[in-house]
């Protein structure tokens, strides 16, 4: 496999921020109340944390080893400064929807743990792949919470779309008398969903690993046959 | 006759158990039906159908032996529970899926029987509450038993405004809260239709339904008595010390005793012998400690029972209630603590 496709996998399935390592769950609860919101987060949270990478990569040699950690800090936090203030700029009411959780990208775990664990012992290249694809993961998992919270919850998608995209609609997915099931957007719901969204990836896992001693055994029993 | 030692007696199966739950809950709910209507029938039926269908589409899942732990009846106490403590004239929906989550998520997804850290028709009606606070206190008006009216209710369209009522736990709640009303609890007793002779009317008559079917219960040894005695104990206790200091503000414990699911609680759902203490003193503990919470959630608190609410979080504390609670192994001294 090629460095770049295992960064890939790690990002995506494997080590996965979310469902594997369960980093930066604060903001991933908090603001997975619907698809809008969580994407837009997952989608600032990504371009952080490929720039973090690329910064902190080309910069590893001449930052001293014993004061990484508040330097790292430093150089994301200027980042999302960026982001927040871009954020404000352009896409001003989901600014004010978003909140505090854009400048708080900066302490989500994610971020640093990327950083220290990967872009600073590793080329520029490999590092900013990494930033993208671990965020690529972050982001799939935000939007799916968001997306199931968002139907059982309200039973629409995409509300709030219109502050991104001028003129566009929610889209009803149940029908209109659906009473709705609150305590999927109540922060309980937040743990519930995403308890059986890694329950659901650990007996994916479980069958592939099930799957896969099985093909091993054919293949030994056939060699001996 | 007399018997030879030894006098060794066979542990009663989990469906003994169950049936005999099962029969002590029917005075409880013959009155209820009496007092509110046939609607309680209903809502119990549609519960036993999901419980059932839940049950055995979890165990086919889980690869469990399908009818020997259908049969077993654990399943359809969980789901009689849950019809119990919804409103009777819910939709009929709500009564499926508290049942769908207490089976499927609060027992199964936990490891099935025995293994639930919290008491299933509990989760269910905490979800329930928090999801739907609305439906889940729309309680049918005692003396109103029209049953027709009632179906609509359940099956239909909602129109509820005739036959619907806030209970007497919600109405002394909201009454004392709101400042301007300056209500005390005696005259909130004197001038309401709600309130009965103490408990509510139809609510007080239900509670003593529910209290011979815990005596049954216990006389048939299914639960033993520190558990019903730590908690309707501890809730009279502190309800009469806050009445006796304040009567005006605080109801008194015949109240508290007799009103909401305080009987139900005590005797089906604190009992529970999955999610609870089993040491003696560790279930005083529990139980004590449910009251004291459940008072606690009724007075100050913003949902109409706290009965729910305080069973989950001494459910928490009850692996740990336990621990420190061991007895002392036959034969051995109680050790002075810290000495091994």
């Amino acid at each position: 496999m090629s460095i770049h496709r295992e960064i890939a996998v790690n990002g995506l399935w494997k080590q996965n921020a979310i469902l594997a390592q369960m980093l930066g769950l604060c903001p991933l609860l908090a603001v997975s109340t619907n698809v809008v919101n969580a994407v837009s987060l997952g989608l600032a949270t990504i371009l952080v944390m490929a720039l973090a990478n690329l910064a902190i990569s080309s910069l590893r040699a001449f930052i001293p080893y014993e004061i990484r950690i508040p330097v790292f800090i430093l150089i994301i936090a200027a980042l999302v400064t960026v982001v927040d203030l871009a954020f404000n700029a352009w896409l001003h009411d989901l600014y004010l929807v978003l909140g505090i959780f854009i400048p708080l990208i900066v302490t989500n775990c994610i971020v640093l743990a990327r950083v220290e664990a990967y872009a600073a012992k590793n080329p520029v290249g490999a590092s900013t792949w990494d930033g993208v694809m671990m965020g690529v993961g972050f982001v799939w998992v935000i939007g799916l919470l968001g997306a199931l919270r968002e139907v059982v919850g309200s039973g629409t998608l995409f509300a709030g779309i219109e502050m991104i995209v001028p003129g566009a609609q929610a889209w009803q997915i149940l029908p209109e008398d659906y009473p709705g099931f609150l305590v999927a957007i109540l922060p309980p719901g937040a743990f519930f969903v995403l308890a059986l969204l890694i329950a659901g990836r650990n007996w994916l896992d479980a069958r592939a690993n099930e799957r896969a001693r099985q093909r091993l055994r054919q293949t030994a029993a056939q060699a001996a046959a | 006759m007399l018997n030879n030692s030894p006098f060794l007696r066979k542990p009663a199966s989990v469906r003994s158990v169950m049936l005999r739950v099962l029969a002590a809950l029917l005075p409880g709910i013959a009155l209820y039906a009496w007092y509110f209507g046939g609607a309680v029938f209903v809502q119990l039926a549609v519960a036993t159908v999901a419980g059932l269908a839940a049950e055995a589409a979890m165990l086919a899942l889980r690869r469990k032996p399908v009818w020997l732990f259908v049969s077993d009846g654990s399943a359809l106490v969980t789901a009689w529970l849950v019809a119990l403590t919804v409103p009777s004239i819910a939709p009929w929906w709500l009564t499926v899926l508290g049942v769908l989550i207490a089976i499927v998520v609060a027992k199964h997804l936990y490891g099935g029987l025995g293994q639930n850290p919290f008491n299933p028709a509990m989760v269910a009606f905490c979800t329930l509450i928090v999801a739907y606070p609305q439906l889940m206190s729309q309680w049918p008006q005692a003396g109103f038993t029209d049953f027709a009216s009632q179906m609509t209710a359940i099956f239909g369209e909602r129109s509820l405004d005739a036959i619907v009522m806030a209970t007497p736990l919600d109405q002394m709640r909201t009454q004392l809260h709101t400042a301007e009303a300056r209500a005390t609890v005696s005259g909130i007793f004197g001038s309401h239709a709600t309130f009965g002779n103490i408990g509510g009317k139809g609510w007080e008559i239900i509670a003593i339904g529910y209290l011979l079917g815990g005596l049954y219960l216990l006389q048939q040894r299914i639960i033993t008595w520190h558990m019903p005695a730590a908690f309707l104990g501890t809730l009279a206790a502190i309800s009469l010390a806050f009445s006796l200091g304040a009567p005006d503000r605080f109801a008194g414990p015949m109240f508290h005793l007799l009103t909401g699911g305080a009987m139900l609680g005590a005797f089906f759902i604190v009992t529970d012998p999955v999610s609870g203490t089993t040491t003696p003193k560790g279930k005083l503990i529990f139980a004590a400690g449910i009251a004291l919470i459940t008072w606690i959630i009724r007075v100050f608190g913003a949902y109409p029972d706290g009965i729910a609410f305080a069973t989950l979080l001494m459910n928490l504390c009850a692996p740990l209630i336990d621990a420190w609670t061991q007895p002392p192994v036959f034969g051995h001294k109680h050790d002075d603590k810290g000495q091994a």
